[in-house]
């Protein structure tokens, strides 16, 4: 007993105080800033292993991107990683970054849906459908609830049980063998509910795009309301998206 | 000579695997050489030629440190007796061949689907009509689990049929998770592209199976990496070891209701992936492993930083590890409890800490080192109890190893880069084979060329191939209250199986 009160007072307070305004540090790639030099856009395009640089102008679409960085590292003068990790958004065209344009990402608060901020901005309760993920996603989330980012203390939480969940959280492309238990698992959550896509794979099959195995048709039939990118994602730019979308309508 | 013998990570041209009939075959692989002890398969599979299915066997010779290539033409609608009637270890290979080809076994026990990819033969076998087996008593009962769990964790199927509390017997459905990876490694054809997918397998091996690709492509271009991309290489597979082994140390407290264990392990395992991030920008070394190159170089500052991540995890690690391994309550839940003997993993050709914890002497760091490994001399940690302790054990022990190698690799970090320019096109008409211990086991990639250089198959394994049945075999005849700490012990990949 002593020796465990020994530990916990060693370990001290172990979580980050103030979430929303906390840092990355390090060499995190989060949202990029594109210059308006002028390069080769065929090649830079051609560089990305998922397709998610366009040219004239030149954007990048974080739905697609995996975060790898070698598009940087090829046209360093081009493209920035920085390490604004606040990249959560409930528009899909807000992933889409533009030349030129050094803004944050951010929700738009008419997308909000009015029952979102009157029934869960106090507690919102979540149940997690990996359907294809590389359970880098489900680290992530895991993360999200441990003793360093505690999310808990927002009143997010995952649940076991749909029964007991306001929305659904998906990781991964969305395999053909698992779009029926999503559906299922969807269909049994009480309503007014929520869907989050979360990581790259999700939003756009990242990697896998085009793959035989998948089936995304599950996102064709419902709305989304809000898009976590990352490969994978980082634990405080989904609590940081959960809190806006949660928080930000009045 | 009925196979031919080759190194890890070496390049062979296809013409000189040793083509045998298939009695002759079956006569090598799954009996004369299991008979000598450290052989084992490290990967069995088939892909079709010219409207006949050529299967190629790896087996692993720990002793000699080869790995021994034979293979045998079939027909797709000829039935054939099987390895699995020899030896259990091939069970789900053979399984995987009847799915993809449709090739049939006379004395299989138990040809069942395997994770009903995209491109198997039979369509009207799915993931919704799985063949469990069944039993007709008044007296037990079935329980089904899944495909989604409780927690945050990949989909996967359970069906226990119990007498009581008790398990009588554990099947296991998997398939959920599979998206075409081998196939695709086929059709995207940017090595970035290829890369991202090696990233991609599981994310919780990324160094695992990012390192298995390179150092497979770089044989295959023929390419010799340098110091300092061996360096990373090996530094990022004993850092996943330690972050993840911390990760489970965390959930195997989680899971006896140890709260201060599970805080602080959890808590451990934030600055060593955080390491990552710093080194690399990706908190799970996504990014970091390239073939032919480094983008992040491994330079005495980042080193530094890393020498202070140890000071302070090695002083908060021992301390609850400390309490954790003598504490009665957790102890009473780990000892005696999901138990294979040294006998049954021997059977089932378990790897990685699915051997070590039976006593069995299997890991590729020794016996088929690559990167750095070849100056460390591993000492596999080996435990002889096969349940949960020693798996946590294990764990315990080869955090304070990897630590240990990582701070001696730091020693001599090179200067500045010293790898060859570019990576030229791969070899025609070749086949290499790449194993790497990941932290979970014995990871094992084969590629085989065309004419032209172009990939035309692409077989990847993973760990969790050979051990998901000895999850189902260790559950036996414990209380169903303990399958979650079993599971746990054990953590194996569902999206590694099912790729």
């Amino acid at each position: 007993m002593l020796d465990n009160l020994k530990i916990l007072w060693h370990q001290g307070k172990q979580y980050i105080p103030d979430i929303t305004n906390a840092k990355v540090h390090g060499l995190f790639r989060g949202r990029p800033v594109i210059s308006t030099e002028k390069v080769n856009e065929a090649e830079l395009m051609e560089i990305c292993p998922t397709h998610a640089i366009s040219s004239n102008p030149v954007c990048i679409d974080l739905g697609k991107c995996t975060f790898c960085g070698e598009c940087a590292f090829a046209f360093p003068g081009k493209i920035k990683f920085t390490t604004d990790h606040k990249i959560a958004t409930n528009d899909r065209n807000r992933l889409i970054i533009r030349e030129a344009h050094d803004e944050p990402v951010e929700l738009d608060p008419l997308l909000i849906r009015r029952e979102i901020h009157q029934y869960f901005s106090g507690s919102l309760k979540l149940r997690q459908v990996s359907a294809g993920g590389d359970n880098s996603c489900e680290l992530e989330l895991n993360a999200c609830g441990n003793v360093n980012f505690d999310m808990g203390r927002f009143g997010i939480e995952f649940v076991a049980s749909p029964r007991h969940a306001d929305g659904i959280v998906i990781t991964g492309p969305i395999t053909e063998n698992m779009a029926q238990p999503l559906q299922i698992c969807y269909d049994a959550i009480p309503d007014p509910k929520i869907i989050i896509l979360t990581g790259t794979d999700a939003i756009s099959g990242g990697i896998f795009e085009g793959s035989p195995a998948l089936n995304r048709s599950f996102l064709t039939d419902h709305q989304i309301d809000l898009y976590v990118p990352g490969n994978p994602i980082h634990p405080l730019t989904f609590i940081n998206g959960v809190l806006e979308l949660i928080k930000k309508r009045k | 000579m009925d196979y031919i013998s080759i190194k890890n990570n070496q390049t062979l041209p296809i013409s000189s695997i040793p083509e045998l009939e298939y009695a002759s075959f079956l006569e090598l692989n799954a009996s004369s050489l299991l008979k000598s002890s450290g052989s084992h398969c490290v990967n069995y599979f088939g892909f079709p030629d010219a409207g006949t299915i050529r299967l190629i066997c790896c087996m692993a010779s720990d002793e000699q440190n080869s790995v021994y290539i034979s293979s045998s033409v079939v027909d797709a609608k000829q039935p054939l007796p099987s390895f699995t009637k020899h030896s259990i270890a091939f069970e789900k290979f053979e399984r995987e061949i009847h799915e993809n080809y449709g090739i049939t076994y006379t004395d299989h026990p138990w040809l069942k689907p395997v994770r009903f990819s995209f491109n198997r033969a039979d369509k009207n076998s799915t993931v919704a009509n799985y063949p469990f087996f069944k039993i007709e008593s008044e007296e037990l009962h079935e329980v089904g689990v899944g495909p989604i769990h409780a927690g945050i964790i990949e989909p996967g199927h359970f069906r226990f049929i119990c007498n009581g509390e008790q398990i009588l017997h554990l099947e296991i459905q998997l398939g959920y998770q599979h998206r075409g990876i081998e196939q695709l490694f086929l059709e995207k054809t940017k090595l970035l592209q290829r890369i991202t997918l090696a990233e991609n397998i599981a994310g919780d091996s990324v160094a695992g199976h990012t390192v298995a690709f390179v150092n497979l492509w770089e044989s295959l271009c023929d390419y010799q990496p340098g110091r300092d991309l061996q360096l990373a290489r090996t530094l990022a597979l004993e850092l996943e070891r330690v972050a993840i082994h911390t990760g489970d140390l965390s959930a195997l407290c989680t899971d006896v209701a140890y709260q201060l264990g599970s805080a602080v392990y959890g808590r451990l395992r934030t600055p060593v992936i955080n390491y990552f991030q710093s080194w690399c920008g990706n908190r799970l070394a996504k990014g970091l492993i390239r073939a032919g190159k480094n983008n992040y170089p491994f330079t005495k500052a980042v080193a530094d930083e890393l020498i202070k991540v140890f000071d302070a995890f090695e002083k908060d690690f021992e301390d609850i590890t400390e309490e954790l391994f003598s504490l009665p309550s957790a102890l009473s839940r780990f000892e005696k409890t999901g138990v294979i003997t040294t006998e049954q993993a021997t059977t089932l050709g378990t790897v990685g800490m699915a051997a070590r914890m039976s006593g069995i002497i299997r890991d590729i760091r020794s016996s088929h080192a690559h990167d750095l490994y070849v100056g460390l001399n591993h000492q596999p940690v080996i435990k002889h109890h096969g349940d949960v302790y020693s798996r946590a054990q294990i764990r315990k022990q080869e955090i304070r190893q990897s630590i240990g190698y990582i701070r001696q690799l730091l020693q001599n970090i090179p200067q500045g880069i010293n790898n060859p320019g570019q990576l030229s096109s791969p070899q025609p008409n070749a086949f290499t084979i790449s194993l790497v211990e990941g932290w979970r086991g014995e990871i094992c990639h084969c590629a085989i060329t065309g004419e032209h250089g172009e990939l035309i198959h692409y077989k990847i394994k993973d760990p969790s191939f050979h051990n998901w049945l000895a999850l189902a075999l260790a559950v036996r005849n414990n209380e169903i209250s303990d399958f979650p700490v079993c599971n746990k012990s054990f953590d194996l990949s569902y999206c590694g199986h099912d790729l």
